[in-house]
């Protein structure tokens, strides 16, 4: 709505944090953060991984309580025991980790804990999938509200996560980073309906970080940095520039520049590479491309545009899929993943927790997993010097901050987790690097570090393909951008004809020629 | 053994992490607790001949306790191993007995090494079948190793049809004697399956720490996806873990008719459960990803000389069960408590680090 003036009338204000204060085991995840959140704005919260901000939502939501301090709702002191205690009191939350059972219906997952119910006879299944069709159609999700959740892509998850949340009809609607899988339409989407909410007067919180998305939407900002709120604003009085320098007390050093480098012979050809829909059409559409030596291939889709699963048929993930895989000039397309890791292919996945890491395992495992085969002895015995040393330069290549390699890999950030997924990747000595949105969920001054890391990998040879969902990041990273869109290679574009718009054209090319025959859930794009 | 249970240590302990190595310890500490309770309250407990007997009755769960940590942290379960080791008792007597009718007039008997490799390739082959369903037919371990269970004891009555092959002392003029050694041979003192295990124990410790399938087994237990993209064989590690539970129960089962010189296709009934409690009670996590061969030995040790000693001690067996099923509970509570507690630990030592 309107943005008030400078006083904001105190009636404004629909829940306050006073001094709160939130104490782990000996960490002090938040230190005396005073927070007014404003109902019919969106109140914007940013800040570096571990800063604080899901500590300081998970207090309001009710999940944590705080150590010290007080909550106070529509100027009443107020205790949340519980999760349920918060929802009871209006207040829902969107999740950064996916909270979804992945075994029920999505409809399922939106009225779970308070089913729609026919008295007696149970619940009313068609009621609530009806219901739940209703908020996933204001969302324009394409979503089947009969579909099992773990049917779905991640992107779509985290729709029915939104869904949820927007079902609950809270007053304060809380947003960990609702967009990190989301593709630029979706987004839009979502803030349209974020502006809806807004004109009912519901005070939205909204994490995120992508800046730009903040600047587009936030009314209030405020920055958080290590446990201690560093900033307060409206997003009208600053620009992206004070954000940054408010989160990490200096400027961003932004995309790493290019190195100037020679770019070598092809290093990897992939030719007419299919993989089958379960539900009809092709998920990845006859591909091809090749990309050479000390290249970065941008590769940019929306979501469900088919580039998580055409690096798992590179890899080799799919046995269904079909098409070949040339490793200089060499056909590996008959190996398994093993072999193909083998002859230098890596693949940084998208979904880090799942499929990038050993949860259990240390810092030092996790980076050494993928190339347990170049360390051994006698060809069978690891341990000793050789692992060591190269754990180390691991490390200290990719400056991961591990206290202690030998502690598990969850005790470090998203950033430095997914270093490691990195650095796992890099010691298998890859000639082609496939990095599967690498700067999902990380913070900006990590971010840098892996865009600096892509750059060096580039300079010294590798072949990089990654893909990204982030325009910016497309543009200022890839020497060429490819678009796929619903499966299909759109276009592969040379930097100097790579515009904006060119790109965004692209990237809805797909849907037109499929718009009508494809069937359930894919209604997501009309062009 | 080598249990691998190397703490960092830190520069000042504070009280919980003093109390977090008393928990790491918990095996160790039950094992001197009930050995010093049964050395003071058991008459006849310290001399060497009981204790030599006890280590022998240990032997065979450490056995099978071994191939079932493995199994178990790739977050599998093995309930086979019971009847593996009546089967393989079974093919050992019936090929010392009557050796491999050729139907035509000839019958091969084999002699005595011929006959334990033998059995231990019957227990390799069935962990293959298990290994097989499991991961290529993708049936729930629970089930397919259910199934075998049935399968292989079913097999074991057939071959005698339920009778017992008794005195296995073999003939001279055939070769094939000397089958008592594996059960009540010595050597340097010891009895020869006490050093079977060592061999075993040791060489299983060392696949587990310092070759790559060792960590391939970790890691599938800790996050199968993550380890196929890191390109792991998830499939030849699970195998090979199934293959390897069974050549234990094989050894199981060779040297139990060894002791007994007689085979019975009984033998080893509800054997898994009591490997499945040794491996739990010394760390191992039925969620996968987390066991050690030295906290599962020492877990044999401690079930091995709870019942012992209950038995010397005249309680009831009706007691003996309620109190192992006890210490069961306790051990998998205080694991819970150890890994919260070390989570807060390790959150500790970083907030220091800063």
């Amino acid at each position: 709505m309107n943005t008030v003036d400078r006083v904001t009338p105190p009636d404004d204000c629909v829940l306050e944090l006073e001094d709160v204060t939130k104490v782990y085991s000996g960490i002090v995840a938040v230190k005396k953060a005073n927070l007014r959140l404003r109902r019919g704005a969106v109140n914007v919260l940013v800040g570096e991984n571990g800063a604080g901000k899901s500590t300081l939502m998970r207090i309001i939501a009710g999940v944590e309580r705080p150590t010290l301090g007080r909550i106070i709702l529509d100027g009443k002191p107020v205790q949340f025991d519980s999760p349920a205690d918060a929802v009871a009191n209006g207040i829902g939350m969107v999740f950064q980790e996916l909270n979804l059972f992945s075994n029920m219906s999505v409809a399922e997952n939106i009225f779970a804990t308070r089913e729609l119910t026919r008295g007696l006879r149970g619940i009313d299944h068609q009621a609530q999938v009806d219901k739940a069709n209703e908020f996933l159609n204001r969302l324009e999700a394409g979503i089947n509200a009969d579909t099992l959740v773990e049917d779905l892509p991640i992107g779509q998850q985290q729709m029915v996560e939104i869904a949820k949340a927007v079902s609950l009809k809270a007053r304060i609607l809380i947003m960990d980073e609702p967009t990190s899988a989301l593709s630029a339409a979706e987004v839009d989407i979502l803030f349209k309906v974020i502006a809806e909410l807004k004109a009912q007067g519901v005070a939205i919180v909204y994490i995120s970080h992508r800046l730009e998305e903040l600047m587009r939407i936030g009314d209030y900002i405020t920055v958080l940095r290590d446990g201690q709120i560093t900033g307060q604003a409206q997003v009208k009085d600053i620009d992206t520039q004070w954000i940054v320098r408010s989160m990490i007390g200096s400027d961003a050093k932004d995309f790493a520049k290019s190195v100037s480098h020679t770019i070598g012979s092809e290093a990897i050809r992939v030719e007419d590479v299919c993989l089958p829909r379960v539900q009809g059409g092709f998920a990845v559409d006859h591909v091809s491309l090749s990309v050479r030596a000390g290249e970065i291939l941008g590769i940019y889709g929306l979501m469900g545009a088919g580039r998580s699963e055409l690096f798992e048929c590179i890899m080799g993930r799919h046995t269904h899929s079909t098409g070949k895989v040339f490793i200089e000039g060499k056909d590996i397309s008959a190996g398994d993943t093993t072999r193909r890791i083998r002859q230098g292919l890596a693949l940084i996945p998208e979904d880090r927790q799942r499929e990038g890491l050993v949860q259990i395992l240390s810092i030092a495992n996790n980076l050494t997993l993928a190339s347990l085969n170049r360390l051994v002895r006698w060809g069978f015995h690891i341990g000793g010097v050789k692992e060591k040393s190269a754990i180390r330069e691991a490390i200290a290549d990719l400056a991961i901050k591990a206290p202690n390699p030998d502690f598990e890999v969850t005790s470090m950030s998203g950033g430095n987790q997914q270093k490691v997924v990195i650095g796992k990747a890099l010691m298998t000595g890859p000639k082609v690097l496939l990095m599967d949105e690498p700067s999902r969920g990380i913070d900006v001054g990590a971010k840098a570090d892996v865009f600096r890391t892509m750059r060096r990998l580039a300079g010294e040879g590798l072949a990089i393909l990654f893909s990204t969902s982030d325009l910016e990041e497309v543009m200022a990273l890839s020497d060429r951008v490819a678009v796929m869109s619903n499966g299909r290679l759109i276009t592969v574009l040379d930097r100097e004809h790579a515009t904006e718009a060119a790109v965004i054209a692209a990237s809805a090319e797909g849907h037109k020629a499929f718009s009508r025959e494809v069937g359930t859930g894919s209604r997501q794009e009309n062009a | 053994m080598t249990s691998a249970t190397t703490v960092a240590v830190p520069a000042k302990p504070t009280s919980g992490s003093i109390l977090l190595t008393l928990m790491k310890l918990r095996t160790f500490i039950a094992l001197f607790a009930v050995f010093a309770f049964f050395a003071i309250f058991a008459p006849n407990f310290l001399s060497t001949a009981n204790l030599i007997l006890m280590s022998k009755h240990v032997a065979l769960n450490a056995f099978l306790a071994m191939g079932m940590t493995f199994v178990i942290v790739t977050g599998g379960i093995d309930l086979s191993v019971g009847s593996i080791v009546g089967l393989c008792g079974m093919v050992a007597g019936g090929l010392i007995l009557y050796g491999v009718d050729l139907q035509f007039g000839y019958t091969i008997y084999f002699n005595i090494v011929e006959v334990a490799l033998i059995t231990l390739v019957v227990g390799i082959i069935i962990g293959l079948i298990n290994g097989l369903l499991i991961t290529k037919l993708n049936v729930a371990p629970f089930i397919a190793t259910l199934g075998t269970l049935y399968m292989a004891r079913g097999f074991a009555l057939l071959s005698s049809d339920g009778q017992t092959f008794p005195n296995l002392v073999g003939k001279p003029e055939l070769g094939n004697t000397g089958f008592a050694f594996l059960g009540s041979g010595r050597l340097i003192g010891l009895p020869v399956s006490i050093w079977m295990l060592i061999v075993v124990a040791l060489a299983a410790a060392y696949v587990a720490r310092y070759t790559p399938i060792g960590r391939h087994i970790f890691a599938v237990g800790g996050n199968e996806r993550a380890a196929r993209m890191s390109g792991i064989r998830v499939d030849r590690v699970k195998i090979a873990v199934y293959m390897f539970s069974g050549f234990c129960a094989a050894i199981v089962g060779l040297v139990t008719s060894s002791e007994l010189m007689a085979s019975h296709p009984a033998t080893g009934n509800s054997y898994e459960l009591n490997a499945i409690a040794a491996a739990v009670l010394g760390g191992t996590s039925m969620s996968g990803g987390r066991g050690t061969i030295g906290g599962t030995i020492v877990g044999a040790f401690v079930i091995g000389i709870l019942s012992d000693g209950l038995v010397m001690m005249g309680v009831s067996s009706f007691w003996q069960m309620v109190i192992k099923g006890l210490v069961i509970v306790v051990a998998v509570v205080v694991d819970q408590a150890q890994r919260r507690l070390q989570q807060r630990v390790t959150l500790m030592q970083l907030a220091k680090n800063g």
